[in-house]
């Protein structure tokens, strides 16, 4: 039995140490938010946060993250308020198919947190997960959007 | 009719001019309006619902096992070792399908060169005695858990009797190339023709100039981030199947179930399409795991899923492009266009197994005389088999490739002939006047400005500024170059869409659309078409799409076709709520139905302050006693529309590139994009799909490419650590702009917009590119143009220099 911290909630799940962090979230704890794109930490669909910084939970195994604080999309928002970012990709229009954004968001977010104020070759350095639909335009705007909102807070 | 007078937004610089005079006009959130999108909040919250994510009650899991030979006989396949397995259901071969599953078929009349049929063969839906490709079907492994099928499958013993195998276009087609198909040794599948050969070899043979290229287009992968997955169900109560899956046509999805795989009534099959992470084009109606999923389910009573990963991805879905252009331009001696003459050379894959794997060798090619004023032309295909999977349409599907030979073709005829580039493109450009024309090779072109639209990004992208940014690049040790396309594609051709407004008893409309939204913002849109016709709040309107139980009639979405066909059947539909609308407000107005009018959600008597709004109008039609005599209550409208003919959305585009030439790194510095689209619903949205057609043919320049062993046919780029993907970092930013000239050939005068970048990105980078490299000497430069290959044409170039 594994022990995780999903989105503040203590969580456990029964499966084999080496599982996928991303599996076990999806298939054991029934948290959609990751999405599978590549399985080889590639495209960063499956992003999430783990103690505040991202990874790609594809090619993390379970056992690795016992104990720590995970971050899904699902718990971005705090008490129904939408944290920055959200708010800025919904100002910016940026998701099109939907599938990557919530990886996008949290690298983003992690982004805001290192650097509040980046310039678009920080942007550019750190973002990148895929995002097929060609958003990354609009996500730039967004993320300095974002950084002009409002300083990231921890999550 | 002449088009400029209804020019209605004149944009001359600035991405935020796009459609900005329409959303000054109109209702809150209609048609014109820069309406953030509906689903937005429900994708960044992490509630989007994509076929993944679901799980049916006593689902199983499914695996398929998949030939790693290119061309092989098989011998024997023995099962008995998976059929053991912990968890196993069923291991199933094509002795198991027995005559159970028909197949898809190609209705297009074509011939190969001596006359004789089509060579095409349908997937069968597990090999039956070879195999044809890498990836191709061999057996389906149910088992309770995914990873108890998944060790089953590696169980499955094939006997394989390997076969020669081509790989690539340029091998299949050289003498003495093994056959993809030992029935077909010349691996020719058909041949076709478009234009007037005649007047085609006359005119060259009277030109004063004839330019030659020869151009190469890759092949690629659509990409989508979701890879295609599923959940097939059959419930024997009533007998009826249940797919859910990621399909751009749901009910294309059940007619093909229904009338030609399972042979039952269309009733019996209903196909469930929910959220969508990205098709392009590449997500099919006919892919071979619905039916496999849906007979184990039938077979095995429970339902069966399968989520395909990346690299099965790659070896099993349709791939996209993957042709060669022997092309030639006849001018005269003042550079003028008298002809187009050109060879497409088409891989077609190992099946030809539908109407879709040939529909983008030349179903969309006409676009080849572009916008410019040929008297004639001559285009001839040859579809070439080889030891790979079928091909199929991707985001243009043709459209890019078209576009890329005329405009390749026009700047090398300016290198050939010392002439500028864009002044050979305005000799022969077509110009309003000459509208509406019916081009060389068949297509009806209605209207458009494609002068002032190559101006106007000319002019934003500050061509003439060009010399001082290329000196400044030299001065930094860079290479500059600058391209121009001048792109039109044919969108949204004939065929039927289907859309209705259901009103509910308390006056709450649902609006159920054949189109199916995978990632556009469909719903965003057509709920500002009907704030625009109906006065209704987005948060009057629920929407639904993607459930054949639910949607009566639907085509789907491909082909830029959405907005117009889609989108004018929901006019049509909101015309009929109108009018019967009409009567019942007459009716509570007491007065003649002539004299009352509606606007913006009201119902009116003209000349008076009496009124009232659709809702109310809406709740009293499920009233009887509010309802004139002998008028049927319920208010349910629907509309059905079928384009007469294409539209032609166009653009130009201007792309500036940067290349070290010490290392062949390659930046994009500038895009800009001047783009008529007809009236845009959606400035946000319209803006959105130019970026995302730039980005995947930007793509396809750049690093992608899916590439095959050209002798034993093995997959080399089977994951994203082979098959380059575009990131952030890879473009700068996108100005947008645009023109809008309405077409009359639909009610809301949109042209289609979501191939355009694409189609516009391939040519114009690559022009970019070549006018780069071109003081270096390096001349029959071909995508993708990675740091490897660009550096390697660089020293190619210098060394014989």
């Amino acid at each position: 039995m594994i022990r995780l911290v999903v989105n503040g909630q203590a969580r456990q799940a029964d499966v084999e140490p080496e599982m996928p962090l991303l599996w076990v979230l999806r298939d054991e704890l029934d948290v959609k938010g990751p999405k599978y794109g590549c399985g080889i930490a590639q495209c960063g669909s499956c992003t999430v946060l783990l103690d505040g910084a991202p990874v790609r939970s594809c090619s993390v195994p379970v056992s690795a993250v016992a104990g720590k604080k995970i971050t899904t999309i699902e718990g971005l928002a705090q008490n129904g308020v939408m944290h920055p970012v959200q708010k800025a990709w919904i100002d910016h229009e940026v998701p099109q198919c939907g599938y990557c954004q919530g990886g996008q968001m949290l690298a983003a977010v992690s982004l805001l947190q290192n650097k509040p104020k980046p310039t678009d070759a920080d942007i550019d350095a750190v973002m990148t997960n895929i995002c097929r639909c060609g958003t990354y335009a609009r996500i730039r705007t967004a993320i300095h959007a974002a950084a002009a909102a409002a300083p990231a807070k921890r999550v | 009719m002449n088009k400029s007078s209804i020019v209605s937004s004149v944009a001359t610089s600035g991405a935020e001019k796009f459609g900005a005079s329409r959303s000054a006009m109109g209702v809150s959130g209609g048609i014109g309006q820069s309406v953030t999108r509906e689903e937005d909040a429900r994708f960044l919250t992490g509630r989007g619902r994509y076929v993944a994510d679901i799980n049916l009650a006593g689902q199983v899991w499914a695996v398929v096992v998949r030939s790693p030979h290119a061309h092989a006989a098989i011998r024997s396949i023995d099962t008995s070792a998976a059929s053991a397995m912990p968890g196993v259901l069923g291991v199933f071969t094509a002795d198991d399908l027995g005559d159970d599953l028909g197949t898809t078929a190609v209705a297009f009349k074509r011939v190969r060169p001596d006359g004789s049929p089509i060579f095409w063969r349908a997937y069968p839906g597990l090999a039956r005695g070879e195999v044809h490709h890498v990836g191709d079907p061999v057996a389906f492994v149910v088992a309770e858990r995914l990873d108890q099928a998944r060790d089953a499958a590696e169980q499955v013993l094939v006997d394989y009797d390997a076969r020669g195998a081509v790989g690539d276009l340029e091998h299949a087609v050289a003498p003495g190339a093994p056959a993809a198909w030992l029935e077909c040794p010349d691996n020719i599948s058909h041949v076709h023709e478009i234009g007037d050969r005649a007047a085609t070899d006359a005119a060259f043979a009277s030109a004063a100039h004839v330019v030659r290229s020869r151009y190469r287009v890759s092949r690629v992968h659509a990409q989508y981030m979701e890879p295609r997955a599923a959940i097939g169900s059959f419930d024997p109560i009533d007998s009826r199947f249940t797919l859910y899956c990621d399909a751009q046509q749901p009910h294309r999805v059940r007619d093909i179930l229904a009338r030609e795989i399972f042979r039952v009534p269309t009733g019996r099959v209903r196909v469930v399409g929910v959220d969508i992470g990205g098709g392009f084009g590449g997500k099919g109606p006919q892919m071979l795991e619905f039916r496999l999923l849906l007979w184990a389910s039938r077979r095995l009573g429970r339902p069966v899923k399968w989520q395909c990963e990346r690299s099965e991805s790659l070896l099993f879905d349709e791939h996209a492009r993957d042709n060669i252009h022997e092309a030639e331009l006849a001018l005269d001696a003042t550079g003028r266009f008298l002809a187009l003459r050109s060879h497409w050379i088409a891989n077609v894959g190992a099946y030809v197994s539908s109407d879709r794997n040939i529909q983008a060798t030349f179903q969309n090619t006409p676009g080849m005389v572009g916008v410019y004023d040929f008297p004639t032309a001559h285009v001839r295909f040859t579809c070439v088999l080889t030891n790979t999977p079928s091909l199929a349409p991707y985001r243009g599907a043709g459209r890019p490739e078209a576009s890329y030979v005329i405009e390749r073709l026009i700047d090398d005829a300016a290198a050939q002939l010392g002439m500028d580039r864009v002044a050979l493109r305005r000799r022969n450009i077509l110009s309003p006047a000459q509208l509406p024309k019916v081009t060389a090779l068949g297509y009806s072109y209605d209207c458009g400005e494609f002068e002032r639209c190559m101006d106007m990004a000319l002019e934003m992208g500050d061509w003439g500024g060009f010399a001082r940014r290329r000196e400044a690049a030299r001065a930094r040790g860079l290479l500059r170059g600058i391209g121009l396309s001048n792109p039109i594609e044919r969108a949204a051709s004939p065929g039927m869409e289907y859309a209705e407004i259901r009103f509910d008893a308390r006056g709450r409309a649902t609006a159920l659309m054949g189109s199916k939204n995978h990632g556009q913002g469909h719903e965003t849109a057509f709920k500002q078409v009907l704030a625009t016709h109906l006065g209704l709040a987005a948060s009057d309107i629920d929407y639904v799409d993607g459930d054949t139980d639910r949607v009566a009639f639907g085509v789907g979405t491909f082909g830029s076709r959405s907005a117009v066909t889609a989108g004018t059947a929901l006019v049509i539909a909101a015309g009929k709520v109108i009018e019967k609308g009409r009567l019942i407000a007459a009716h509570l107005l007491e007065a003649a139905s002539a004299d009352v009018s509606f606007e913006a959600g009201m119902f009116r008597i003209a000349g008076t302050d009496r009124q009232v709004g659709l809702k109310e109008v809406a709740a009293a039609a499920f009233q009887p006693e509010r309802l004139p005599a002998g008028l049927e209550p319920g208010l349910f409208e629907n509309g059905m529309f079928s384009p007469e003919d294409n539209t032609y959305p166009y653009g130009s585009h201007v792309c500036e590139v940067e290349i070290d030439p010490q290392t062949g790194t390659l930046q994009i510095v500038r895009y800009v994009v001047a783009d008529d689209v007809g009236t845009v619903i959606n400035p946000l949205l319209v803006k959105g799909q130019i970026h995302g057609g730039i980005g995947q043919g930007g793509g396809q320049v750049l690093m992608e490419r899916v590439v095959y062993d050209p002798e034993t046919a093995q997959l080399m780029t089977a994951s994203f650590m082979d098959y380059a993907m575009p990131r952030a970092a890879d473009f700068c930013d996108i100005e947008v702009a645009g023109i809008e000239t309405p077409t009359d050939r639909n009610l809301l005068g949109v042209k289609g917009a979501g191939e355009a970048g694409a189609v516009g990105a391939v040519p114009a980078l690559m022009n970019a590119i070549v006018d780069a490299l071109a003081p270096l000497g390096v001349t029959g430069f071909e995508m993708p143009a990675t740091p490897e290959r660009v550096w390697r044409a660089i020293q190619s170039a210098t060394r014989q220099r």
